[in-house]
């Protein structure tokens, strides 16, 4: 228990909140990495997501992309992409940006297949088709289940960010828990690690508000037992 | 290094000559996998029966698994660095506390998915607790724990890659090395493989369960 007390004493140390290495530079850094590539995960997921659930061709490849993502080390694709493309930022934005893609896929393809057959053809039946029936009848009635989406990759992107601190000249959270552990500073790791796992939780709790905000009415109460088609986490 | 080995993603010659340590790389990712995935398993199956039991338990229980699944995987194993040295167990308790994030809540949604007919008509057969539990609601549960099983097993598959950086790692230990040497190939080949053993887990658990539950083919 030590430990952690040292950690937070670490936290608190105003040595640490300025300077280079300052603790709200390292958050900065953090916070633009994750968003970066969850907006490009986002980009490249969700309209792949939505014209797959829409159309339901492909579901297949879908879903197989996003269970064969989890499966791929996040670790190998840091590695690989800094050995080939050279050290920085960019090889942890895209193995984030890859870390994003397969929840955000796997739901928002899930959410629009699953948008109910009845209220679909009733869509139709008024004379809704293509682009309309998906943005005013599927997205909304979706949107709740891409929302958890977000939310799983969220986590995972904030918490494997830490990896921008294995890749020289790359900064964020992870810098305090490599740079730690390669000095056996034990306080420094602790103090990065709950700074990255706050973050996580912040995030987490403020996109569960914007997912109720976001949920239609009188639709919140049907969404419970589909909530439990969201991947959990695996960072 | 020079930019004419640079150039070359695959070196086979490299890979043909190291098949014998490629193969205990492997093996050791899967040493490393196996004792978490069950103690895990084991562990949730307890928080889970306890969760059933006492209700209340049930949230708390996985709001705490939760936040401790937003702690970075690299930062859990420094952090038990002082408890427990760079040691395996080190590695298999990090491990195993994230199964729980997937495991338990699978586990009691599975046996509470189990229908309210089927374990009355099991009391009015006069069944024991513990034998409704293991003759009825488990085997009824099954498709739905194996399949948070799957989730866990293949999550874990990929962490065991990070255990590289307190001096294990299996086919983690070929990234960081092929990391340190800029080749390549040990990375595709560390990666691949992890990748592989993933989805060879994921379909032996799947089949497993069409296995023991032909009744639902479609999970």
């Amino acid at each position: 228990m030590e430990v952690f007390l040292e950690g937070l004493l670490w936290l608190v140390d105003s040595e640490h909140w300025s300077g280079h290495n300052a603790i709200p530079l390292r958050v900065r850094e953090h916070v633009l990495y994750a968003v970066t590539a969850l907006a490009a995960g986002a980009a490249i997921a969700v309209p792949v997501g939505l014209w797959t659930g829409h159309t339901g061709r492909l579901g297949n490849v879908a879903i197989n992309v996003g269970n064969l993502g989890r499966a791929i080390p996040d670790l190998g694709i840091v590695a690989i992409a800094a050995v080939l493309i050279g050290f920085g930022i960019l090889p942890v934005i895209l193995a984030l940006t890859a870390l994003a893609i397969p929840p955000l896929l796997t739901n928002t393809y899930t959410a629009v297949r699953g948008v109910d057959a009845e209220v679909r053809d009733a869509a139709v039946g008024m004379g809704f088709t293509g682009w309309r029936l998906l943005r005013q009848v599927e997205i909304p009635l979706a949107l709740p289940l891409i929302f958890a989406g977000v939310r799983v990759s969220t986590v995972q992107v904030i918490a494997t960010a830490t990896i921008s601190g294995f890749i020289g000249r790359a900064g964020g959270l992870g810098r305090y828990i490599f740079d730690g552990l390669a000095l056996l500073d034990i306080p420094r790791v602790v103090a990065g690690a709950v700074l990255v796992a706050l973050l996580g939780v912040l995030a987490d709790v403020g996109l569960a508000r914007l997912q109720r905000a976001v949920t239609p009415k009188g639709f919140a109460a049907a969404l419970a037992e589909r909530e439990a088609v969201a991947s959990p986490p695996g960072g | 290094m020079t930019t004419a080995t640079a150039t070359v993603l695959l070196n086979w010659g490299w890979i043909a000559r190291n098949l014998g340590p490629i193969g205990e790389s492997v093996v050791e990712h899967l040493a490393l996998t196996a004792p978490p995935v069950a103690f895990g398993f084991v562990i949730s199956f307890g928080l889970a029966l306890l969760a059933r039991r006492y209700r209340g338990l049930y949230q708390p229980l996985v709001r705490v698994t939760g936040v401790l699944f937003a702690v970075p995987s690299l930062a859990f194993f420094a952090l038990l660095i002082p408890f427990l040295g760079l040691s395996r167990t080190n590695a298999y308790v990090a491990l195993t506390i994230y199964t729980l994030v997937v495991l338990v809540p699978n586990i009691v949604e599975g046996l509470d998915g189990v229908p309210r007919d089927v374990t009355e008509a099991a009391d009015a057969m006069g069944y024991s607790p513990a034998k409704r539990l293991l003759k009825v609601e488990l085997p009824l549960a099954t498709p739905v724990i194996i399949a948070g099983l799957r989730i866990a097993t293949v999550t874990i598959i990929g962490l065991v890659t990070v255990t590289a950086f307190i001096g294990f790692g299996g086919l983690g230990d070929d990234i960081l090395t092929g990391y340190n040497r800029a080749f390549p190939t040990q990375i595709i080949v560390g990666v691949t493989l992890t990748a592989a053993l993933a989805i060879a887990a994921d379909l032996a658990l799947l089949a497993f369960q069409r296995a023991v539950a032909p009744w639902r083919q479609g999970v």
